[in-house]
């Protein structure tokens, strides 16, 4: 099919999905004006239940905690994807990459955003280490925490060179954290069975007070592992992506 | 204009899929799925948002103020969670593509086979 002619499919398509979609559209309840009874009903009993102030937080490692299992393997397995799809090939081998301009020679890298960079590094592990232990208390938790630490990977490797960014972040210790990440959380389930309990019972003191650090239970426990699972895993993607561009690999001729 | 958030939405979702459909490159094809992906985004937050409620952290407001949909909130936290992933595997495949047949024109690389 040409380009025009899938152009044309498309639009026609298009057309027909518009007209539905707006009749649909026309026929939800005006926006603002949700009276969706579930939110309501975890909004009023999630703080008393939990001990938790963020719901959100609650939702995601208490009420609907099998659910973020699956999703936390999700990305479990997408970093493993990567690593395989992206191994030695037979045949091919590394050579350091050359700059396709050869007529100039590459650009080091700028002392700006060196100095920036390390200047930024703690800070970004300070944030990480917050958002990850504070799932409970306010909007954050072990996903959005355990990419902010990766980060802080990233910008080691912006203040420096790949070499230092894959001796602080080895391949095998990033698996092995990534895996006690993911095993921790799915091991505070069994533990509540081995104790009686349904899977991923809170079975933790709820601790004195909503809004403390050390209330909730399961759910601040949960949160820091899928933090440290995260981190892992964005820190293994990345290095395998970064590793691509840096040593080219090619088949031998 | 009781629906317009949800026909942004529509908007996002229609562009996105302009792009793929017409796209020359696979890096920039799978840029276009991530913003198909970001118009559930928009979805799901208007779908949970209430006129004048606040934010469900209950943090420094007292446990009845009304507030909005918590439930569609942890939602699209699994969304973003599986959109990162799946950009991942789209990119680790790309760069295979790049390295096996040469190109990264989806219009090109239709001809290969295996």
């Amino acid at each position: 099919m040409t380009p025009a002619a899938r152009r044309w499919v498309f639009l026609a398509g298009a057309a027909g999905f518009a007209a539905f979609l707006l009749w649909g559209l026309t026929g939800l309840p005006g926006f603002g004006g949700y009276p969706g009874p579930y939110g309501d009903i975890i909004n009023r009993v999630a703080v008393a239940q939990t001990n938790a102030t963020g719901v959100v937080s609650a939702i995601n490692f208490e009420y609907r905690g099998f659910d973020t299992v699956g999703e936390e393997f999700i990305l479990f397995t997408a970093a493993i994807g990567v690593a395989t799809v992206l191994r030695h090939l037979r045949g091919e081998r590394e050579r350091a990459a050359r700059d396709g301009a050869m007529d100039r020679d590459a650009p080091p890298v700028s002392e700006a955003v060196r100095l920036v960079s390390l200047v930024l590094v703690g800070p970004v592990f300070l944030v990480g280490w917050y958002l990850a232990s504070h799932a409970q208390t306010s909007p954050s938790g072990g996903f959005q925490g355990g990419v902010v630490l990766a980060t802080g990977f990233v910008l080691i490797y912006l203040a420096g060179e790949f070499l230092v960014f894959k001796r602080i972040s080895p391949v095998d210790i990033t698996d092995a954290v990534g895996a006690v990440g993911a095993g921790g959380f799915a091991a505070v389930g069994v533990t509540a069975l081995a104790m009686g309990l349904p899977y991923l019972f809170n079975f933790l003191p709820l601790g004195s007070a909503p809004g403390a650090v050390s209330s909730s239970g399961t759910i601040a426990l949960i949160s820091f592992f899928v933090g440290i699972e995260v981190a892992a895993a964005f820190v293994l993607i990345v290095s395998e992506l970064l590793e691509q561009t840096l040593l080219v690999r090619q088949e031998r001729p | 204009m009781q629906f317009f958030p949800f026909a942004v939405m529509a908007w996002i979702l229609a562009v996105g899929l302009y792009g793929i459909v017409t796209s020359r490159h696979l890096v920039h094809q799978i840029v276009c799925l991530i913003v198909v992906q970001s118009s559930t985004y928009v979805l799901l937050l208007g779908v949970g948002y209430r006129r004048g409620a606040a934010a469900p952290y209950f943090y420094d407001i007292p446990v009845h103020t009304p507030a909005v949909d918590p439930v569609v909130q942890a939602l699209a936290l699994t969304d973003v969670v599986v959109e990162a992933a799946v950009t991942a595997l789209l990119l680790a495949f790309a760069i295979q593509a790049q390295k096996r047949f040469g190109t990264l024109d989806p219009q090109e690389l239709v001809q290969f086979k295996g």
